[in-house]
């Protein structure tokens, strides 16, 4: 087996365990019951280092072993977990996270990591006061309770030696002396019984058994080490307390969920050691019957029945979830890719097959590809969803940075997170990352205001800032608001005219104002932190929301708060397209953001003004012709496509409506990224290219001129 | 180092009765319960038992047992007693302990 393949399996398992981890240490503080998430982080790392430790990566191990034992102590509740311990754990995830990224190349650990290591362990280590650090997976916790001495309170040992004990130098008069050592004697009944009569008695054999009860703290290990030395070939049973029948079922209960054999779940569990496993598996084998192995268990090594009943449930329980998990198939993104690749090939061969079709005299030509191209869209559409992921995942990485940044500027502030489950592309998901990030840390850095302000404002002293995702007609729209200052319109406008960004004096709508913040070079970051201001500013924010065909706008009222909100095409690579044409060239229109088509004549408000009247509403329209400066001839009839993008609708006026058409989006190349108005190619079904309208440059452009036009046009 | 003393009814084992002369002690037992097997046994001068000499008095003892003869023990040294206690062996042995005053 490919060792560097197993290895990448274990850093994507770790992976996810330590964002589980993380994400375990972020909810904690909120949550009133943190059980489950102490239990999800000590999962994590009790995890993570089982599996660090079959690559005998002992940096891993160690280091996660310790966090374990704090973490084992906090679920015993002689730990409390403070916000102090919290941001510990954090740090030791951020330690962890490259330590097991960092496995794959040969070279040792960087000598600052070690440190840092060294440090963090030596933090944990207060927590660990009072409790060994063994090396045991799990080790019997001892119960310090005065129970009663009734019933069996206590360990009982059988022990049958065997017979060349004593020739082989020892006695088990010793182990009696030592036992007593480690805890009360309560009941001894020596067994002699095989002792022969006569001659058939041997002197120097040893035919002495031993029955003994002690009440002790010991585990079972320890117990069992008693007799390391004559287990080879004495039978030595080993039955635990019912206080510890107690403690097992817990052990058992809270034992990670992992596959595991029966047997393997009871040693871990601390009810049997390795050893007694051993020997049961081996009366099993012999056995022609062949007893279960609890059974065996049971009835020889006297587990008590419970204990086997918590273990077999456990090993069910994990079966149970295996099959649960099987629904889910891990892809790699590459594959996902290639296929919606392809399956864009199929729509353009299926675009094309039909429109050869059409053209057939054949009728059952044309059914045949329109059957086909209805196939092709169901496969488009699957594939696509293939490729459609949560937003949550995303969201959910800010909870840290808001919790870090926010004490960073000591400030406090809650994270709200709504439609975490709105699904959109992942190639969006992974790009909308940093931009989301900038504006978080500016909604923070900038946007909320500092506790004494915000008292002095009477609100209250936790801001809060919330993170929102919805559908809304074929785009996904973020939103991330905060319930700050707002935007100063009057420090921006100054600040715009002090960087020559518009001309002094100029008279420019909220809206407007507000989008200034989306200006290159524009930071009204008094004080530069090391958060925001850092040059990279929201110009950026907005280029990398335009790459991906979106759009950002800001909607921000004084005093209140801020809402940044993102608008992102579905998805990038296919869409239902509306095809038109305009000087015998054709366009795509994304057909999502078609509204209705119509007549321009019939429809007309004002030439001059650029207007349609639409049943009473006026909306801008926009000549393609004029947009690309096209020179030929106007048809008799121009029509109107009706677009909406956001809250804005505008019309686009074009020669010919050929309707609706699969779309495989191709990008621009870098030539015509500058292009106005085109926002990709596509092949049509004849082979021909055409592009892509950009519609919400379009709709910006045709608000924005039938604004200077005349003041009618801000009716709406 | 062990040594036996018969005089009379009453056998007075002395120094170590383990493993290390258990086959020795057993021979010797052996035959004194052969030509008699109404004994006393004085274990006042056993300095040393182990498991194997325990084993060896508790085989005298049902020997004498299967001959109609009780053989009682007598005069537990402290090696003895401790023995006794540690397996709490008192009950298969059935003799009478006195305790010294001074164990």
């Amino acid at each position: 087996m490919d060792m560097d393949t197993v290895k990448q399996t274990f850093i994507v398992e770790c992976r996810e365990l330590l964002a589980a981890m993380e994400e375990a240490l972020l909810t904690m503080e909120e949550q009133a019951e943190p059980a489950e998430a102490i239990n999800a982080i000590f999962r994590a790392v009790h995890t993570i280092k089982g599996s660090a430790g079959l690559f005998g990566l002992d940096a891993i191990v160690r280091f996660a072993h310790t966090v374990e034992s704090v973490m084992d102590r906090v679920r015993g509740g002689k730990v409390q977990m403070t916000p102090e311990l919290i941001s510990l754990f954090l740090e030791c995830h951020d330690h962890l996270a490259p330590m097991v990224g960092g496995i794959l190349g040969d070279a040792p650990e960087p000598a600052d990591s070690v440190a840092e290591g060294e440090r963090l362990m030596a933090a944990l280590v207060p927590f660990l006061e009072g409790a060994m650090v063994t090396h045991e997976v799990v080790a019997v916790r001892p119960q310090v309770t005065a129970r009663e001495e009734s019933g069996r309170d206590h360990w009982h040992l059988s022990v049958r030696f065997s017979p060349l004990v004593l020739q082989n130098g020892m006695d088990p008069l010793s182990f009696v002396r030592y036992l007593r050592t480690l805890g009360r004697m309560v009941h001894m009944h020596a067994l002699l019984e095989r002792l022969p009569a006569g001659d058939a008695y041997d002197p120097e054999v040893c035919y002495l058994g031993l029955e003994m009860d002690l009440d002790t703290q010991a585990d079972r290990k320890t117990l069992e080490d008693v007799f390391e030395f004559v287990q080879d070939d004495s039978r030595i049973r080993l039955i635990p307390p019912y206080a510890k029948v107690e403690d097992y079922l817990k052990l058992i209960k809270d034992l990670p969920e992992e596959e595991r054999h029966l047997g393997e779940v009871l040693v871990a569990g601390g009810c049997i050691t390795a050893r007694d496993l051993e020997e049961a598996l081996l009366t099993q084998k012999s056995e022609d019957a062949g007893r279960m192995l609890g059974t065996i268990l049971v009835q020889d090594q006297a587990v008590p029945p419970p204990v086997v009943a918590a273990a077999l449930e456990k090993q069910k329980k994990f079966q149970d979830r295996v099959a649960g998990e099987l629904k889910v198939v891990k892809v790699a993104a590459e594959k996902l890719d290639k296929l919606v690749n392809l399956v864009g090939e199929l729509v353009i061969a299926g675009a094309s097959a039909h429109a050869l079709a059409a053209h057939s005299p054949d009728r059952r030509m044309l059914e045949a590809t329109e059957t086909l191209g209805k196939l092709v869209e169901e496969i488009r559409d699957n594939a696509l969803s293939l490729r459609m992921v949560q937003i949550g995942e995303t969201f959910n990485r800010f909870r840290r940075i808001v919790r870090d940044v926010s004490r960073e500027l000591g400030k406090d502030i809650e994270l709200e997170i709504q439609g975490a489950d709105t699904e959109l592309d992942k190639t969006i998901v992974e790009k909308i990352a940093d931009p989301l990030m900038h504006i978080v840390r500016n909604s923070i850095d900038h946007g909320i205001e500092s506790a004494e302000v915000r008292r002095a404002r009477g609100k209250p002293e936790t801001g809060s800032l919330s993170m929102n995702a919805f559908h809304d007609s074929g785009s996904i729209v973020i939103e991330v608001a905060d319930d700050g200052g707002g935007l100063d319109r009057q420090k921006i406008l100054a600040k715009a005219v002090e960087r020559g960004l518009v001309p002094a004096g100029a008279v420019l709508s909220d809206a407007e104002i507000s989008d200034l913040i989306f200006a290159p070079g524009f930071s009204t970051a008094a004080s530069v932190s090391n958060l925001s201001g850092r040059g990279v500013g929201m110009d950026v924010v907005r280029r990398n929301i335009d790459e991906l065909r979106g759009s950002v706008e800001v909607e921000s009222y004084e005093g209140s708060g801020t809402t940044m909100r993102i608008r992102l095409p579905l998805t990038l690579a296919i869409i239902d397209g509306f095809r038109v044409e305009m000087d015998g060239t054709c366009y795509v229109i994304p057909l999502d953001m078609v509204i209705e088509c119509l007549d321009l004549g019939p429809f007309l408000e004002s030439e001059e003004n650029h207007l349609v009247n639409l049943r009473g509403e006026v909306l801008p329209f926009l000549r393609l012709r004029e947009v690309f400066g096209s020179r030929g001839p106007l048809p008799a009839k121009e029509r109107v496509v009706v677009v909406q993008f956001g809250d804005i609708r505008a019309g686009i006026v074009v020669d010919k409506l050929l309707g609706e058409f699969q779309t495989v989006i191709k990008p621009l190349g870098e030539l015509f990224r500058n292009l106005r108005g085109v926002g990709g190619s596509t092949i049509l079904g004849s082979g021909e290219v055409a592009l892509i309208l950009d519609v919400p440059q379009l709709v910006n452009l045709a608000t924005r001129r039938g604004r200077n036009h005349a003041a009618l046009a801000q009716k709406a | 180092m062990i040594q036996f003393q018969r005089e009379r009814q009453v056998l007075r084992i002395t120094g170590e009765l383990t493993i290390y002369h258990a086959a020795e002690a057993k021979a010797y037992l052996a035959g004194e319960l052969a030509t008699d097997p109404d004994l006393e046994v004085d274990l006042a001068e056993v300095e040393e038992l182990d498991t194997a000499g325990a084993q060896l008095l508790l085989w005298l003892k049902r020997e004498g047992k299967a001959r109609g003869v009780a053989i009682p023990f007598l005069h537990h040294s402290p090696a003895v007693l401790d023995v006794l206690d540690q397996l709490n062996l008192a009950g298969h042995f059935g003799d009478t302990i006195l305790i010294s005053p001074t164990s």
